[in-house]
């Protein structure tokens, strides 16, 4: 208990480096969620638009949890070298099966119903896409990021593993900063974590359409959470 | 302490043994040269292997045996599943470099370290899927078997196991592909398994082949045991395909 106690103390005597690792790990993981939602999302919504390719694109995710992170960013560094993007690439490998999959499941699970109204009304492919067919499948889309975003921060504490900075290397650093600073590194993961739910969450809830609020927003094709980043998904993103 | 010996360490050519055109290979770090492998295969990966299947087994079996008492418990009293689901969700929620660090004071650098926090990140997921599975068997087939004068502890290992299964089976396949990934990490503190190749391979000033090697074979790993569990799961659940049919 005192350790608790203690490690919550580490926050304000280190704020310094908190914060500099704090900004470190959010660099990284930024920057993979960013690379990875520019190949995700334009391919799985691609491909549930035209329905195709479902085996691949369902699958993709069920492989990608099964990769173990550190093996990916090894493989990364082997093939790379060590590094800033050599490891982003490593978490970006990570994060694209489960917004792959969530894309591709929602646009491809879009009630054909109003798809078929769209067309009746007379709007072409790309309008029933834009205007229909993507603002119903935006929050289970946005389920899939906000589940990869908290795995990629999760894992982003990896990264000191391998030499590189971020809130792991205070974790890693038993040496130097004790059992209070693991604990406290620990912490700042955790919530870094939570901040991102929360913030996906509220992003989910402003782009979904009104008329769709209150209707639960998983499909049968959503991903589940690997350790570390269950902080605020308490059973509510796992099957 | 990795980041300290990396920036201390010159351009180590690491010593591996094996001659001739292997030596070039490696002395160059290319990214993956398949004679040092080869070479280094049993030395080297195999034993790697067997430790990491080790280490796993172990925390699956123990993690399996605690879930599954812990999930009749909460199948018989349903008060318990909150604080139980509680305590198990804090555990995996705390990122895995952390829960080895926070062990190594009490349990040093062990194997126990290692397999109590692997056996922690195994228990959410096993629990929470089998007390699903249990609570997944239809009213009606419960009803039926009670009608038919069985006893409860009847009903649950004839009835309500049986049904259950396929739920405990896709828990299992989550928890080993977990568990074979955080695996990796574990060698953190202790000596063992594919992750004891890739941190001495990064302290060797990035030998990219182990690292390539290790890695690669981690993911191979996981990927035949989810397969494994795939199929385990159609076997299991042959009702599932009949119906689809």
């Amino acid at each position: 208990m005192s350790t608790f106690v203690d490690a919550l103390q580490f926050i304000p005597d280190n704020s310094d480096l908190i914060w500099r690792k704090t900004v470190e790990h959010l660099e990284l993981s930024g920057a993979a969620i960013a690379v990875s939602l520019l190949i995700a999302i334009p391919i799985g919504v691609w491909l549930g638009h035209i329905h195709r390719g479902s085996f691949v694109a369902i699958n993709v995710a069920n492989i990608g949890r099964s990769l173990p992170s550190l093996a990916i960013i090894a493989i990364g560094i082997g093939l790379l070298g060590l590094g800033f993007v050599n490891t982003m690439l490593a978490l970006v490998v990570l994060a694209v099966p489960p917004m792959l999959t969530n894309a591709y499941v929602a646009v491809d699970g879009v009630d054909p119903n109003a798809v078929d109204a769209a067309r009746g009304m007379g709007m072409r492919p790309r309008e029933v896409l834009l205007r229909v067919e993507l603002p119903l499948a935006l929050p289970l889309i946005f389920a899939g990021i906000r589940t990869a975003a908290v795995y990629v921060i999760a894992t982003a504490t990896l990264w000191a593993v391998t030499g590189g900075g971020g809130l792991g290397e205070i974790i890693v650093n038993q040496a130097s900063y004790r059992i209070e600073g693991v604990v406290a590194g620990a912490m700042c993961v955790a919530a870094l974590a939570l901040v991102a739910e929360v913030t996906f969450a509220a992003l989910q809830r402003a782009v979904t359409p009104r008329g769709l609020r209150n209707t639960p927003p998983l499909g049968p094709g959503a991903a589940v959470l690997p350790p570390g980043e269950l902080s605020a998904t308490q059973g509510a993103h796992t099957r | 302490m990795i980041a300290a010996a990396l920036a201390a360490a010159g351009p180590v050519i690491p010593d591996f043994g094996g001659g001739g055109a292997s030596d070039r290979c490696v002395s160059e770090n290319a990214s993956f040269c398949m004679d040092w492998f080869r070479e280094n295969w049993s030395d080297l990966f195999v034993p790697a292997l067997r430790e990491h299947v080790k280490l796993t087994v172990i925390a699956i079996v123990i993690g399996f045996a605690i879930s599954t008492v812990l999930a009749l418990l909460a199948h018989r009293l349903r008060w318990t599943e909150k604080p139980i689901t509680v305590v198990t969700g804090i555990l995996y929620t705390i990122p895995s470099l952390a829960l080895f660090q926070l062990l190594v004071p009490i349990t040093k650098l062990s194997l126990l370290t290692a397999e109590i926090a692997l056996v922690s990140y195994t228990l959410l997921i096993l629990f929470r899927n089998m007390l699903e599975g249990l609570r997944g068997v239809p009213a009606d087939v419960r009803d039926a078997a009670r009608g038919m004068g069985l006893t409860d502890r009847q009903v649950l290992w004839k009835v309500e196991l049986p049904l259950a299964l396929p739920a405990i089976v896709a828990g299992l396949r989550i928890a080993t592909v977990t568990i074979i990934s955080l695996a990796t990490v574990a060698a953190f503190v202790v000596n063992e398994g594919l992750g004891r190749l890739i941190f001495a391979a990064i302290q060797s000033d990035v030998f990219k082949t182990e690292l390539v090697a290790a890695g690669g074979l981690a993911v191979a790993m996981a990927l035949f045991a989810d397969a494994a569990f795939v199929l385990l799961q159609r076997r299991l659940t042959p009702w599932v395909r009949a119906r689809a049919r």
